[in-house]
């Protein structure tokens, strides 16, 4: 048992639990793809906890109250992008997390890019 | 309430966009990833239990569809809940697949090159050529390296005269995010295609 969370021995060793217990034995999401830059939200309403949701899922639908990218959950919750992806998918389907913007799949409009220079200018 | 406390302000955003840094290995990619982000980059990768190995270091590394190799991955937030995502990924060209899903939709790439062996950032450059995506390409100016002109690197690297050639400094702020300023720039400028359908 891997306890309430897994603990790290430090940052470069990683967590002490092997991917695939955390998601128990699936290495991949069965899902459609999700881009890098999904930006994932859970679902409204009250926060019904589910039996069966490890505390990783949890952590997901904890840090998605508010929008977060597929990126930003592996970068907050140190795991591999593919242990992400599995849970992100594992929590997409009984619909308790949702796609709040899809990644944009082609260059934005001259307006959005004037915008995004506007301000990296001013970063 | 807008998020919870400890999450930081960043972490919602409304919209996000990619930019890819590609290069050869050594080249000053993970530097400037780390200069330009407001969160310590992340270096994230899949299935490689190697996790000592360099970034692009991974020779031994085969290649397989399942595979995700080794990532920086660094974040700006912008005003209006814009996010732009940094993206350094190995050049090789082994690595290419994994770079279809990481430009689908980027704003564009960067490719940066060390003059002292320009060779190494070739295969991302072929890359970019062949592609859609817009991308610049910067130059490292590492010390002790010979001071070349645009038109010199230009040569070298045997590129078209449109694609815009920066001379920066990865380590530094301001010189990073300069060039994404030109990135953008290049973006805006560029002759695009009028979507279909529309």
């Amino acid at each position: 048992m891997s306890g309430r969370r897994e603990r790290w021995l430090d940052e470069d060793a990683g967590p002490l639990v092997r991917p695939y217990a955390i998601t128990r034995g699936r290495t991949r999401a069965r899902g459609a793809a999700l881009d890098l830059v999904t930006i994932l939200v859970a679902a409204e309403g009250p926060a019904a906890p589910r039996s069966g949701l490890s505390p990783e899922h949890q952590r997901v639908l904890r840090l998605c109250r508010a929008p977060h990218t597929l990126v930003d959950l592996a970068s907050r919750l140190e795991l591999p992008l593919g242990v992400i992806r599995v849970l992100v998918d594992e929590l997409l389907e009984p619909g308790l997390l949702r796609v709040e913007t899809p990644a944009p799949t082609a260059l934005p409009d001259l307006d959005v890019l004037r915008r995004i220079r506007d301000e990296l200018r001013t970063i | 309430m807008t998020s919870s406390g400890r999450s930081d302000r960043a972490a919602a955003p409304r919209a996000a966009y990619k930019i890819l840094v590609a290069g050869g290995f050594g080249t000053g990619k993970t530097t400037m990833v780390g200069a330009v982000s407001e969160i310590r980059p992340l270096r994230t990768e899949e299935s490689i239990t190697e996790a000592s190995a360099g970034v692009d270091d991974l020779s031994e590394l085969e290649r397989k569809s399942t595979t995700t190799v080794a990532m920086d991955f660094g974040r700006i937030t912008l005003g209006d809940g814009l996010a732009v995502y940094l993206f350094g990924t190995p050049g090789q060209e082994r690595f290419w697949f994994m770079w279809e899903e990481l430009a689908r939709g980027a704003l564009g790439a960067v490719v940066v090159v060390d003059t002292r062996r320009i060779s190494a950032s070739f295969a991302s450059l072929d890359y970019f050529e062949q592609r859609a995506e817009p991308f610049v390409i910067a130059v490292n100016r590492f010390e002790g390296s010979v001071e070349y002109t645009e038109e010199e690197i230009r040569t070298a690297l045997d590129t078209d005269p449109e694609v815009p050639i920066v001379l920066f400094d990865a380590r530094d702020r301001e010189s990073a995010k300069f060039v994404l300023v030109e990135l953008l720039d290049h973006a805006i400028s560029r002759p695009r295609e009028v979507p279909a359908g529309l």
